[in-house]
């Protein structure tokens, strides 16, 4: 058992390919920059301006990053909750790859936190500021990510061969579920909350009292994005271990969760209109932040919706994908906008933070860095693959 | 300071309220029940920037010399290692200075964000940073205007005014009080300022904009503001709000309790629903 559990751990397949060797000196690359905050500080990585707080660290990996990985509690409130099976091959892929995200975009947190040697304050209780939305979501990413673990853990329990603790596992899925699907309910909206606070700071198109349940929302399609973003990748990367049953029941995956995610989008795109026009800011539409806006809300909300419509009518897996990667850039322009983009929009284009290279890199360091993590379970654990004989469940 | 040199600038100038300082003072750190504050004159301040310097050798920061007026030139912000700063504005009625500093809101943003109570407000008024902090910048990003911020180090602190609280424990004026030869500012109870701006924009309707800065800023501060043309002209900004900003979140955290319990019941019993359809709808499957 032994081993065997370490030739497991060794890479499998070809080492030298051109996305190993160009990933892996980025990661290396990255990496280095991270040490470099470590030792030197914020400052010499970060572009520092003057009353920008925050920047693509917050409002990408973290803000961004958690809204994508919304997949997870989705999927499993379907497949668990509403017991839909069609999604039911996907869920392990999606429900790993939204723990994975938790474990590196939270860890974006670390390094943007000024006093990092203190993490874990809000968790020890060295005060709790039960009161700050921050420490709402401290300890639900923490307790989430747990319960992520558990949903997955029977694939870790079939890849050891352990087949009692499969059981225990197994048996305590639901729960995990149930929990999972309350905490991110209560975490992504708190996201939103986080930037409530703020209103003063943040121009008048974005800011209303409505942004935690937007950023629900948005957070669900920008979830079911990922899933399929990430399906897409996956059936190139992984198509020598995918099982043929799985490629073929695809197609009619992606163009369930397309008509998933275009209901999701047009409550969202309602509440939008809602809020713009109780907030009878229609004047800033005509200025610079309201082409921002426009790009947003039109551009990388509007359309992406009615590629999913019609994307999924003509059962047209190709214009879902664009779908899905518009939403998401919809979704990264959406966080960063309250983060530093729409955030203190008065200050001249000159003083405003602007991200800089290193800042960048590290950023897509940690979703490099998550693919490698991904592809490693991946071709060891049944995530994809079938389930050894013992394991197999009774649906 | 002794007790003589503060009752000096107390009694001194047109300070015109009695301030017994055993009165204030002495109670200060087992809580009387109002909030202490300073009320900036800028018709009175010379823009001599001796606040800024004895600020920065009470807090042990880098010294600025007060003597370079070139820094008027461009409006300055405060920083975490430069905790006040006096700018100059032309305005309608002249040309005049104003020094700046964190506000000490009553109901500060950045303490109702803080994850960690770091940053917290005193029942006696003064918002002070603790060194449990981790750093992760609500605070600054909270502020309405921006006060907060974290020092350029590789182990850094988050740096602005604290109203001089270890002072003020010891029955002393905020340093920059202390210092500032034109009693352009003003230590009092928040109450007792109020009266004070109010006389002085009564009895001097000419020199005064009939404006208190301060007073209802989101929910009211403890620093305030007297000045000769509108507010806005000396750089304070209107857009604040009068809202009391922690009052944004607390419908989001009242709903936090009812998700977390009646969420969890609503999700298992949809659970048990669909599985018993389940159940029957396979049965019927293999009795078909
Ligand atoms: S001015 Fe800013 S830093 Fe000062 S108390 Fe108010 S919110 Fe806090
Ligand atoms: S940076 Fe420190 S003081 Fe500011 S909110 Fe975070 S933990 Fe609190």
């Amino acid at each position: 058992m032994t081993g065997s559990l370490i030739s497991e751990l060794k890479p499998k397949g070809k080492i030298i390919t051109p996305f190993n060797v160009i990933s892996g000196l980025f990661i290396l690359v990255g990496i280095g920059f991270m040490i470099y905050r470590f030792i030197y500080g914020l400052p010499a990585v970060v572009n520092e301006a003057p009353g920008f707080p925050w920047g693509v660290w917050i409002g990408f990996n973290v803000m961004a990053g958690v809204a994508f990985a919304a997949g997870a509690y989705t999927l499993t409130f379907v497949v668990y909750i509403l017991k839909n099976d069609l999604y039911h091959p996907i869920i392990r892929p999606t429900v790993l790859n939204g723990f994975l995200a938790y474990v590196f975009y939270a860890g974006a947190i670390v390094l943007d936190c000024g006093r990092w040697w203190h993490i874990y304050n809000p968790l020890i209780g060295n005060k709790f500021g039960v009161n700050a939305v921050l420490f709402l979501i401290a300890w639900h990413f923490f307790l989430y990510m747990l319960a992520e673990l558990v949903e997955f853990s029977p694939a870790i329990a079939e890849w050891l061969g352990a087949k009692r603790l499969w059981k225990v596992l197994k048996g305590m899925t639901i729960g995990a579920v149930v929990f999972g699907i309350t905490l991110s309910t209560l975490h992504q909206s708190a996201l939103g909350a986080l930037v409530l606070m703020a209103e003063p700071n943040i121009h008048p198109l974005w800011w209303s009292e409505w942004i935690p349940v937007l950023y629900f929302v948005s957070g669900i399609y920008g979830g079911i994005s990922m899933v399929l973003v990430e399906g897409w990748i996956s059936m190139k990367a992984f198509s020598d271990i995918i099982p043929e049953k799985f490629k073929k029941q695809y197609p009619n995956i992606a163009v369930g969760l397309a008509k998933f995610a275009a209901g999701v989008m047009f409550a969202y795109l309602f509440m939008k209109l809602l809020v713009l026009i109780h907030g009878r800011h229609w004047d800033l539409l005509l200025t610079p932040m309201g082409y921002i806006y426009i790009i947003e809300v039109i551009g990388l909300t509007f359309i992406p919706f009615l590629f999913f419509l019609f994307g999924a009518k003509n059962r047209s897996v190709g214009l879902i994908r664009w779908a899905a990667v518009l939403a998401m850039l919809g979704i990264i322009l959406n966080r960063c906008s309250y983060v530093f983009i729409a955030y203190k929009w008065y200050v001249p284009l000159s003083e405003r933070y602007i991200p800089a290279i290193p800042e960048v890199w590290i950023a897509l360091t940690i979703v490099v860095a998550h693919m490698w993590a991904y592809r490693w379970v991946v071709r060891r654990m049944p995530v994809y693959t079938d389930p050894p004989e013992w394991a197999k469940e009774d649906h | 300071m002794d007790r003589r040199s503060f009752l000096k600038a107390i009694a001194a100038g047109t300070v015109s309220f009695s301030l017994t300082p055993s009165g204030v003072l002495a109670k200060m750190p087992d809580g009387s029940k109002e909030f202490v504050g300073v009320l900036v004159d800028t018709t009175r301040c010379i823009g001599c920037r001796r606040c800024e310097l004895r600020c920065a050798q009470v807090n042990n920061l880098p010294l600025p010399d007060p003597d370079d007026k070139k820094v008027f030139e461009k409006e300055r912000w405060v920083s975490a290692e430069h905790w006040t700063i006096v700018n100059r504005h032309k305005t309608s009625k002249g040309t005049f200075f104003i020094k700046r500093q964190c506000m000490h809101c009553c109901q500060p943003a950045c303490a109702a964000a803080c994850p960690v109570k770091a940053m917290e407000k005193k029942k006696d008024g003064p918002v002070v940073w603790n060194p449990n902090c981790i750093g992760c910048k609500t605070c600054a990003f909270s502020c309405p205007w921006g006060v907060p911020e974290l020092e350029p180090k590789p182990f850094p602190k988050i740096g602005k005014c604290i109203f001089c609280w270890p002072r003020l424990q010891k029955g002393l004026l905020p340093a920059c009080v202390d210092t500032c030869p034109m009693e352009a500012l003003i230590f009092g109870t928040r109450r007792q300022l109020l009266d004070e701006a109010r006389t002085r924009i009564y009895k001097n309707p000419d020199r005064y904009h009939r404006y208190i800065y301060g007073e209802r800023e989101v929910g009211g501060t403890s620093w305030m503001y007297l000045t000769a043309a509108p507010p806005e002209e000396m750089g304070l900004k209107r857009e604040v709000g009068k809202k009391p900003l922690p009052e944004n979140t607390t419908g989001f955290l009242f709903a936090v309790p009812y998700v977390l319990v009646l969420w969890p019941a609503f999700l298992l019993g949809v659970h048990k629903a669909t599985e018993r359809r389940k159940e029957v709808a396979s049965k019927e499957n293999e009795e078909g």
